[in-house]
């Protein structure tokens, strides 16, 4: 079917009132098993709250029955668009690929979801198994000398990163003293955000004419106050730094340490590796690479790697085998301690585990050539699009993911990147990803379309693109005013988002701040 | 050379239609797009040590399945562990919805495409803000230890100069770690002495000082108890200016008072058991709750998803309110990090206070209590057992001292198992002052017969040592 970029699309729309104002007093969606005689008998007087702390007020939750609980809830899953149901190559950087149905399958088995994470190793042998020859499969993808799956995302990981960092430094002496964080600014805010969370100061490098970050800037950064640098390549441009080890070792040579944020991995699996260019740190999101569901924003997993050098910092418990068993190690004197709760989020890990044993060595090679693949073919099709370019580093070829512009259109018609992003939402696309902040090129969007995606879409997706491009120019309102076919019917007042004297979050706050009485 | 193979998951390996690929890109290989841009001393030329694929469906779930086969489960056992991850009845209803194609696959989308996300998370919210009886609650951070975490560092923030945060001596060694990291170089935990989980308030009282950002309570304590000096301790906080912290179980709020009721300023802490499968710790994600204070809530760091009305009448939309706070926004400048953090299980946690309500919370609460009371009952008639030795009132959790039986706890756990059983989480690592105890905890699924055989076996074990 060639359907030209245009399908006859809908999102359905509901019109959902807010489950606060369904139902009626009364009604229940599931009951909750008694108390048997003989233990109200025999309950004693522990088990109670203590006097003066009883709820005094029932809390005003919804009261319904469970047929309409669920069409509810079916209702506004129908007005979400998850990666199963779009052609999602929009969201780059956020590697929407596939996540394989049968490792559902693995982690809603009860023999695992209904494990605790304090049962006695013994009886959770299978899944320590499973978290141990993971870190043994990353550490091959990596070349790195030792993993923790604790983190429970990139950011955490990315915190779990720069922990170690300090934890180095401070063991040398020089905790104080090395208080600064170099990190690009087309690199993951978080890659920002965390350092300063540990009271780094944060020094920012720019690209240059050619696309990768400044190496005279770096080079003019760093001293004796260098803790580490954090960078990701490619950044967000798709455009691979060929001069990282020349960035590493500039950084060795004061005395700090290199975290590659590897957070997206899709166009290097099996063709360069972390630690051969030099890095002492890196880390992969699970959930991105290794095909775990995104989950509506989480739960994640960031696979923390690191060289034996720093592997006694890394956060507890750590999960070893000593020939016979797997156990969990909490001994390491030199840890950073806990990064999140127990073991992270292992049903993530699990997810990673099935997805790298069904394609082995081969098979994850060529996942980066064909997701490298996939990309360059859509940017050879969106070249042809009115109104967008690909500025940086002109014809240097992409890796995995592209940042491009609409500079040119919107500059002929006054459509912005907003405008379109709400627009292809109308024909049936999750909405796309811009760039994070600050936006240093011009009316962004940031494609990444991954292997799972075929010829087919691919073709769909550019298609789509270029109509909305044509209709910018033949008739700008129909973008700027959109979208016209998603859930929501029209514009929601953007501005009252920032004004906190209208912030509501919850629909007993709305009540009290923004209803006339 | 690397072998292709045709893959479920990628549909062009299909060579016909790769080979077509390249010719439009206009090269003959992958290798001479990635080779001309990275420098051939990076390329990696080995082999990856990965075993070999498993390639068909049903083979890859035999190995997996197999693999975790292994394991006992919560399922397959009596269990009566918790110290902050809680097995629980999860309905149907929250399973199928959490499983749901379109929301176990959405990310970040916003305002016009996941519209029904956005709503289903304000819902979370919402019913959230009735169980705390708050205004502001949180988009779902990683777990409570960050929940708490962030809680601390946002009153080190509002309480500038101030440098101590008081917590309990017992407080959960988990989150204690996460936050003591947390808070280096901004702030401290000072620990105030807290017998059996129970706040020294006296000793409260003397540590106050114009250094205290905040004092933090967990109630119920990591150890199981109620505490029953929260308001006090509350007030204590509030007399030297300082911030009120309590970290509530939100399954036992059907029952006891709302913290923010007797004076907390932010409510934080899991909410996994409401409705999420505990998957070996996967479950947890935290939530953090106030009042609308602009001052306490400009510092929140995670999303909040804002409430707004649309051009249509009666249509509201959501977006993602007060950006500047966060680090995609603003980056360094930012009040903490954030990333991608549990937004599924809000949307797990929403259904489920939905399908409880107010009656079934409260009746999940007097469930838990009970069998907690009878488990103490019992176990109390055991010779040389002492349980909840400060007779405090407890949810769902209490401390079991084995000390007086001459065996430490990590014996007895072991010998339970036999039994089919997993005995409550030791404590004599963590808290060694209470020689060997252990923490044991009931659920919702609890049922008489499990206290009954947990008893019948403690006795011969114990019976067995005394020989």
């Amino acid at each position: 079917m060639n359907i030209g970029g245009k399908r006859d699309f809908h999102e359905a729309r509901w019109d959902e009132p807010i489950l606060m104002e369904m139902g009626e007093k009364g009604q229940r969606a599931v009951l909750v098993d008694g108390i048997e005689p003989k233990v109200a008998d025999c309950a004693g007087t522990q088990g109670a709250v203590p006097d003066g702390y009883a709820r005094r007020r029932a809390p005003k939750l919804p009261e319904i029955g469970q047929m309409q609980l669920q069409r509810h809830y079916l209702r506004l899953s129908q007005e979400t668009i998850g990666a199963d149901i779009n052609i999602d190559i929009g969201l780059g950087t956020c590697t929407m690929k596939y996540n394989p149905k049968v490792n559902e399958a693995f982690v809603r088995t009860p023999k695992f979801s209904e494990l605790h994470p304090y049962q006695d190793p013994e009886t959770v042998q299978g899944t320590l198994k499973i978290l141990y020859d993971t870190q043994e499969y990353l550490k091959e993808i990596s070349g790195m000398d030792s993993f923790s799956l604790n983190p429970s995302g990139g950011s955490q990981a990315i915190f779990s990163n720069i922990s170690v960092i300090r934890a180095y430094h401070e063991s040398r002496g020089e905790g104080k003293q090395r208080n600064e964080i170099i990190t690009t600014i087309l690199s993951h805010p978080g890659n920002a955000g965390a350092p300063s969370t540990l009271g780094y100061k944060v020094v920012t490098l720019y690209p240059d004419e050619s696309g990768i970050p400044d190496i005279e800037a770096l080079k003019a950064a760093v001293n004796e106050h260098t803790a580490g640098l954090l960078i990701t390549n490619p950044e967000d441009t798709g455009i691979y730094n060929e001069k990282i080890r020349e960035f590493v070792d500039i950084v060795h040579s004061v005395g700090g340490l290199c975290v590659y944020d590897q957070a997206n991995l899709n166009g290097l699996m099996g063709i360069t590796r972390a630690r051969d260019a030099g890095f002492d740190l890196c880390h992969y999101n699970l959930h991105k690479t290794f095909a775990s569901p995104h989950g509506s924003q989480g739960p994640a997993a960031g696979a923390q790697g690191c060289t034996k050098e720093l592997a006694k910092f890394l956060p507890v418990p750590t999960v070893e085998f000593d020939g016979t068993q797997y156990y969990l190690n909490y001994n390491l004197p030199d840890s950073i301690g806990k990064i999140r709760k127990f073991l992270g989020v292992p049903a993530v890990v699990v997810r990673a585990y099935a997805y790298i044993r069904s394609l082995g060595a081969d098979g994850l090679k060529q996942v980066s050539e064909l997701a490298i693949l996939n990309n360059n073919y859509l940017l050879k099709k969106l070249e042809a699009v009115r109104g967008m370019s690909m500025p940086l580093a002109k014809g240097k070829r992409r890796l995995e993911q592209a940042r491009l512009s609409w500079e040119g259109l919107h500059k002929d018609t006054g459509v912005t990147t907003d405008d379109i992003d709400r627009r292809i939402v109308d024909y049936g696309f999750q909405s796309y990803f811009s760039s994070h902040h600050p936006r240093i090129v011009p009316e962004p969007f940031t494609p990444e379309a991954c292997e799972t995606y075929s010829r087919e879409d691919i073709d769909e997706y550019a298609a789509a693109l270029n109509a909305i491009s044509e209709e910018a120019y033949a008739d700008p309102e129909i973008v700027k005013t959109a979208p016209h076919n998603a859930a929501l019917a029209t514009r929601m007042d953007e501005d009252a988002l920032e004004d906190i004297s209208q912030f509501a979050c919850t629909w007993r706050a709305y009540q009290k701040k923004c209803v006339k009485k | 050379m690397s072998t292709h193979f045709v893959h479920p998951y990628m549909p062009n390996s299909v060579p016909a239609v790769e080979q077509s690929m390249l010719r439009e890109v206009g090269v003959s290989s992958v290798e001479e797009i990635y080779k001309s841009v990275i420098p051939d001393s990076l390329l990696f030329k080995g082999k990856m040590n990965i075993p070999q694929p498993i390639t068909s469906e049903s083979a890859l779930k035999k190995h997996v399945m197999g693999l975790l086969n292994q394991n006992t489960s919560t399922d397959d056992a009596i269990s009566f562990l918790g110290a902050g991850c809680y097995k629980r009845y999860v309905p149907a209803i929250c399973d199928e919805i959490t499983n749901r194609s379109e929301f176990l696959t959405a990310y970040c989308g916003d305002t016009y495409s996941d519209h029904g996300k956005m709503q289903a998370i304000f819902e979370y919210c919402s019913m959230m803000a009735e169980l705390l009886d708050v205004d502001v609650v949180s988009y779902p951070t990683y777990d409570a230890g960050q929940a708490v975490s962030s809680s601390f560092r946002m009153a080190l923030r509002v309480k500038e100069g101030r440098d101590e945060i008081l917590i309990p001596a017992s407080m959960s060694p988990e989150i204690r770690s996460q936050a003591e990291a947390y808070c280096q170089g901004f702030g401290k935990l000072v620990p105030v002495h807290a017998p059996n989980g129970l706040m020294d308030v006296a000793e409260l009282g003397k540590k106050l000082s114009n250094k205290t950002a905040a004092v933090y309570i967990e109630n119920p304590s990591y150890l199981g108890a109620f505490e029953p000096h929260a308001k006090e301790i509350m007030d204590l906080a509030h007399s030297v200016d300082a911030i009120g912290i309590v970290m509530a179980e939100p399954s036992s709020l059907g029952v006891a008072e709302a913290p923010a009721n007797y004076g907390a300023d932010i409510t934080c802490g899991d909410i996994q058991s409401l409705g999420i499968h505990m998957q070996y710790g996967s479950g947890c994600g935290g939530y953090i709750a106030m009042q609308d204070n602009p001052a306490l809530v400009n510092e929140l760091p995670t999303y909040l998803y804002g409430i707004a009305k649309s051009e249509k009448d009666g249509q509201f939309g959501w977006g993602r309110a007060l950006y500047y706070r966060c680090s995609h926004a603003s980056r360094e400048k930012a009040k903490e990090y954030f990333g991608t953090e549990s937004g599924l299980w809000a949307i797990a946690a929403g259904v489920y206070l939905a399908a409880m309500g107010p009656q079934g919370m409260k009746e999940l609460g007097e469930r838990i209590m009970a069998y907690a009371g009878y488990a103490i009952s019992k176990l109390a008639a055991i010779p040389g057992v002492k349980v909840n030795a400060s007779n405090a009132k407890v949810f769902q959790e209490f401390m079991v001292d084995f000390s007086g039986s001459g065996m430490t706890v990590k014996e007895i756990n072991k010998k339970l198992l036999k039994y089919g059983i997993f005995g409550g989480v030791d404590l004599s690592v963590s808290f060694p002052e209470y020689g060997q105890c252990a923490l044991y905890c009931v659920n919702d699924t609890t049922c008489a017969e499990d206290i009954d055989k947990l008893c019948d076996a403690l006795k011969a074990i114990l019976g067995g040592a005394a020989r």
